[in-house]
């Protein structure tokens, strides 16, 4: 101790001290944060995939069957994975109101805490596709809008218009419009294929592509109209309809006043 | 006499010493236009033509018609960096850099709306009010080629800013080409200089769509209006109207003024509607590449009937020859508009052969009192409707909650079911309608008012109607059937006896009208 306390007052003292002060600080601190952190995410998971499977018995297993396994009215989930559920569930399109041709975007019946036990609980059955995380959906940093809009015109406009106001497919199904939808679920449907939409794997579709696509849609949302009343962005129907109604409407109205005898 | 007028007079004289134009001028100011709101669709068909040549004019200056490549580096950031042709990228220079670009844009467009809808509303009054009879057949027919070169005109026109959408409609145009039997493909080659899209049709459009067809546009109206100045207006039947005269105010001042007036009217429309409404907003539509496509793509309504038709027919093909036949599009799309417009430009003496009458007619049908002939356009118009409804059948089906199957089903049988039903029922409103004209002369009119006899008898009082309206219900001619007989005076049979037996039939079907009130009828009222 006396040949440690002897260089107590040496230069290179204090220095070593800190260094090994905030080693000792960090090491502590990451290997404390990181078993915290495991013990909790994995009880906390375990809670949830079984608060999950109480949801699911209650509210899903009618028709999908009470393991998930999918029956003769609605598919098994075994396997979906976790973005399938947190698409369907948090759009509202699931559970479903009615049994008619597809499920109809509405308010979410389920909170959010619920929709993620939900969806731990399907992602515990099998693996698919995950949540994408929130800093892996920062499209306004990664995308590119006019790449986006190609993107579309290509591989998204045939159904859901060019200005992704939506479009009919056969038997009454259609491609919903994809104004006001989270970038999040945006996200999900492309990596899940919901309904009659096909899947964007990651090799059609790159992450980053998809980002693109994203901003794109969001800019086509809040785009100002340009032209003056939009009339619904779905090409000349709606303008043909204004032309007869408004446009020889007022013409006609005129004509006839032109020709009223004065009395 | 001032020394103004003095001078005025000398110049009018130095110009008439040379022209000779007094005696036209002053026979033509005195020339009398008849009044009646319809009589005006005409006329907003050639103001909303003079708006289309003026914006159209101003469009040039901007326009480039070329399909090169070039980069887009305007002010539309979603569109930034993308390859593109010429045209489209000018024509986004149009609406977001050229100073009142947007609204010239779509000024053109909506005139051209506007004028198609017009031309169709002026055809409906002169074919109802039967305005084509003779001398008028060759106007009638001059009426139908405007139509059928608006159809074409307008779809050149929204073909040119080479957009997702115009680039599909012109990809369908060259499929309908294709169908023609034997020389489709070589019609396709040519009008694109090669296989479809090629690098070629937008110039070429460009040259027809601002010199050529325009060019026959102005020769065509030109004689059109020469043709209704020099054969005169027709007029409603009316007291004091006669075939012999027309009844209206003279050009100077009163039409020409309201006409002057109406053209500021129209334009005034026009340029509102256009600065509230979008129409063909081409940025959102993106550039125009033969692999894409976008949901819920569609003509402008004048050409949404043939879309119609095209989206209801089965999927027919024969296979001869080494060489496929596309029943699906040649029949909807060539042979069928084919007969209905073949069918328009013949109708002035389909009719008249029918009805045997050469005669000219200057006062105008009521379209009751010529049921068969009303029935045969509220048919037509259903048709129309009809596969005008299947054009849209996407758009309806997601704003409808319909399925787009059930609305081709029903667009399919309804197409073959609707337009005679239509025929029926119009006739039979028509005949209704003579029968209570009928009704109202021999009667009067009912009052409302009940009265009750001495004996207990309630009875409705009648009112007297007006000379006027008494006139205009028994004005009409009482249509009869021509009588053709098989056989001639000595028992010899006619030759083509399937012709007059056909002709017979239509005469008879043509002439089914409730019989008018005889003079006899009126003074037995009278007298009651």
């Amino acid at each position: 101790m006396k040949r440690l306390s002897r260089y107590r007052r040496h230069k290179a003292a204090g220095p070593l001290l800190l260094i090994f002060a905030l080693l000792a600080i960090g090491t502590t601190f990451s290997v404390a944060s990181a078993t915290v952190k495991e013990s909790q995410s994995v009880s906390a998971r375990s809670a949830s995939i079984d608060e999950g499977k109480q949801i699911f018995l209650k509210g899903c297993s009618s028709c999908h069957g009470l393991n998930a396994e999918g029956g003769a009215i609605a598919p098994s989930l075994i396997g979906v994975g976790a973005a399938s559920v947190d698409f369907q569930v948090g759009t509202g399109r699931m559970p479903m109101a009615d049994m008619s041709t597809q499920a109809a975007r509405k308010a979410p019946v389920y909170n959010e805490e619920e929709t993620a036990a939900l969806a731990a609980y399907v992602a515990s059955l099998a693996p698919g596709p995950s949540i994408p995380e929130e800093s892996a959906l920062n499209y306004e940093r990664d995308g590119n809008s006019a790449q986006g809009g190609e993107l579309f015109r290509n591989n998204c406009a045939m159904c859901h218009n060019f200005a992704g106001q939506g479009g009919a497919l056969t038997q009454g199904k259609y491609a919903p419009t994809l104004m006001g939808v989270e970038p999040k679920h945006i996200y999900e449907a492309m990596i899940t294929g919901p309904q009659s939409m096909p899947v964007f794997s990651d090799k059609t579709i790159t992450p980053a592509e998809k980002l693109s696509l994203i901003k794109w849609i969001k800019a086509a949302e809040a785009e100002p109209n340009l032209g003056g009343a939009t009339m619904g962005r779905i090409g000349p129907v709606t303008e043909g309809l204004l032309a007869w109604v408004l446009g020889i409407g007022l013409l006609i109205g005129i004509a006839v006043w032109l020709t009223t005898r004065a009395r | 006499m001032t020394s103004t007028e003095k001078r005025i007079g000398n110049a009018a004289s130095f110009v008439d010493e040379r022209l000779g134009a007094a005696r036209w001028v002053k026979k033509s100011l005195n020339k009398v236009f008849p009044d009646h709101w319809s009589f005006m669709l005409g006329e907003v068909c050639m103001y909303s033509f003079i708006i289309l040549l003026l914006s159209g004019t101003f469009l040039t200056f901007w326009f480039d018609p070329s399909q090169r490549d070039v980069i887009y580096e305007g002010v539309y950031e979603p569109l930034k960096g993308l390859k593109m042709s010429a045209a489209y990228a000018s024509t986004l220079d149009i609406s977001f850099e050229v100073r009142g670009g947007l609204l010239m844009r779509q000024i053109h467009h909506w005139a051209a709306n506007i004028f198609m809808a017009a031309i169709v509303a002026h055809l409906l009054r002169v074919f109802f009010t039967g305005a084509f009879r003779k001398p008028r057949e060759f106007n009638w027919i001059l009426g139908i080629l405007l139509l059928t070169l608006g159809l074409v005109e307008g779809l050149l026109g929204y073909s040119l800013p080479d957009d997702l959408l115009s680039g599909t409609g012109l990809r369908i145009t060259s499929a309908i080409i294709q169908a023609i039997p034997v020389v489709g493909t070589y019609i396709s080659f040519f009008l694109f200089g090669g296989a479809f899209p090629g690098v070629g049709f937008i110039p070429r459009i460009f040259t027809l769509h601002i010199l050529i067809i325009p060019g026959i546009f102005l020769a065509v109206i030109t004689i059109h209006v020469m043709l209704v100045w020099y054969q005169k207006h027709t007029q409603f039947p009316g007291v004091g109207r006669t075939e012999n005269n027309v009844v209206g105010h003279p050009i100077l001042p009163v039409y020409m003024a309201k006409a002057g007036g109406f053209f500021f009217v129209v334009f005034g429309i026009i340029a509102f509607i256009s600065a509230v409404a979008s129409i063909n907003p081409i940025w959102l539509y993106g550039p125009y590449t033969p692999g894409q496509i976008s949901a819920g793509s569609q003509p402008d309504w004048y050409m949404g009937w043939l879309d119609g038709l095209v989206r209801m027919a089965p999927p027919l093909e024969t296979h001869a020859f080494g060489h496929t036949i596309s029943w699906n599009i040649l029949i909807p799309a060539v042979i069928v508009p084919g007969i209905i417009f073949t069918g328009m430009a013949l109708y002035p003496f389909i009719e008249s052969w029918i009805t045997g009458d050469k005669r000219e007619h200057h006062l105008l049908d009521r379209p009751r009192n010529v049921p068969n002939r009303t029935a045969l356009g509220v048919m037509s118009i259903t048709f129309v409707m009809i596969s005008l409804i299947n054009g849209g059948n996407d758009i309806l089906a997601t704003n409808f909650d319909l399925s787009i199957n059930q609305i081709m089903w029903f667009s399919r049988i309804g197409i073959f079911i609707l337009p005679p039903l239509s025929f029926i029922i119009t006739k039979r409103l028509c005949l209704s309608l003579q029968r209570a004209d009928r009704e109202l002369l021999l009667h009067g009119a009912e009052t409302g008012r009940l009265l009750r006899l001495p004996h207990g008898e309630f009875v409705e009082v009648h009112a007297p109607i007006s000379p006027e309206k008494a006139y205009l219900l028994q004005s009409h001619e009482q249509l009869v059937a021509l009588e053709i007989e098989d056989v001639d005076g000595r028992g010899v049979r006619r030759p083509g006896a399937l012709k007059n037996k056909l002709q017979r039939r239509l005469s008879k079907a043509h002439a089914v009208s409730v019989p008018k009130v005889t003079e006899q009828e009126l003074k037995e009222i009278e007298n009651h």
